[in-house]
């Protein structure tokens, strides 16, 4: 959380913290992505990778990974996404409970990367919206944890966080005090 | 085995050039019989390899290849059929594993397999009105609608040809030796240190 969200001084608040509730659901959804593997190549490996022991993608409150979309909150694309494969990660996403993020991991979800033929789309992004690209052929974990934490930080500054889109409109919830 | 088996029995079969295993162009009628008495009679029980081949200003066109496998002698053997009217007859039934071999075939070339179990294509979905590996057809694609309607509405996307030039990496052409692809800035690289 950033510094500045806190309204905090030992003195006089004594064990009260002041913040803004945009802050505090920014703050609880960004610890806790419960990511979409949406393996597809080999990127898909290193994803993996960035799930053992060595990586630990669980520091960052990341590691349950989710196989049904309805629980995720972040779909890693991580490979070469065809036409033909296209459809199922576009109705994939559909599935996905608001709010999603969506991460291209590697060269292929983010441009079709060597691909460039009749059989490949030139990026996910052609599909979905996508909020994280990353580089790499395909990325080492690292970079998959440093695309991670800056969807991470993408999340700490989301304004109006309680307003939602449901079926296209958005919905504002309403704070019962 | 001896070629003249193979002649000697089928009189339409011809031996081809070939710089490794034996290869003999088969006509279309006597594939069926000509598989079943390899498998049956001279041993070569796995088909190893199936694929279509296109010969562009041959008639016909089309043809398939067939390698087959002798387990117990060690050996191979080479197959092409000329697919007259782009039908070749399917040795599926005498080798399942020819299935998806032949969906392939039938998918990238449009060659037709008379009496496959399941003719449909395998990799590209079953809309798609092309056939890619064909000499005539652009390896960038050739712009048609998304697999489903509803995504294609959804997004306004298309499958579009992929662009080849201004890519990271292109081939400047000319001789093969020089014309691998490289990165196109080539303002530093092994010879030049960067600036």
């Amino acid at each position: 959380m950033v510094k500045s969200d806190f309204g905090y001084n030992s003195k006089i608040e004594g064990e009260v913290i002041v913040t803004r509730a945009d802050a505090v659901v920014n703050w609880v959804r960004s610890n806790s992505v419960w990511p979409m593997p949406m393996g597809l190549a080999c990127c898909a490996i290193e994803l993996m990778g960035a799930g053992g022991s060595r990586f630990d993608i669980s520091r960052f409150g990341m590691e349950v990974m989710r196989f049904s979309p309805r629980q995720a909150d972040c779909m890693i694309v991580a490979g070469t996404v065809t036409y033909k494969m296209a459809e199922v990660v576009r109705r994939i996403y559909d599935q996905m409970a608001e709010p999603k993020w969506v991460v291209a991991m590697g060269a292929c979800a983010s441009s079709g990367g060597m691909y460039r033929s009749y059989a490949t789309l030139q990026g996910v992004d052609n599909i979905v919206p996508v909020d994280i690209y990353i580089s790499g052929c395909p990325p080492r974990p690292e970079a998959l944890l440093d695309g991670m934490m800056l969807l991470q930080e993408k999340i700490r500054q989301e304004g109006g966080s309680l307003k939602r889109t449901f079926r296209g409109r958005t919905v504002e919830t309403k704070i019962v005090r | 085995m001896e070629a003249a088996v193979l002649t000697d029995r089928f009189p339409r079969t011809q031996v081809l050039p070939s710089q490794d295993m034996p290869t003999y162009q088969v006509a279309g009628e006597d594939l069926l019989e000509t598989v079943r008495f390899l498998r049956d009679a001279q041993g070569f029980d796995l088909l190893a390899d199936l694929c279509g081949i296109d010969w562009k200003d041959r008639t016909p066109r089309f043809g398939v290849v067939i390698h087959l496998l002798s387990t117990t002698h060690k050996e191979y053997v080479r197959l092409h059929v000329g697919a007259v009217h782009d039908t070749v007859p399917s040795v599926s039934s005498l080798h399942p594993g020819a299935n998806w071999h032949e969906r392939e075939a039938f998918d990238m070339f449009g060659i037709r397999f008379d009496g496959h179990p399941d003719p449909r294509r395998i990799l590209m979905w079953d809309a798609y009105p092309y056939h890619p590996l064909r000499k005539d057809f652009p390896l960038a694609g050739i712009e048609v609608p998304l697999p489903a309607a509803d995504v294609a509405e959804v997004t306004g996307q298309t499958v579009e040809p992929a662009p080849m030039m201004g890519g990271p990496f292109v081939s400047p052409g000319g001789k093969m030796s020089e014309g691998e692809p490289s990165a196109l800035d080539q303002s530093w690289n092994e010879e030049k240190p960067k600036a």
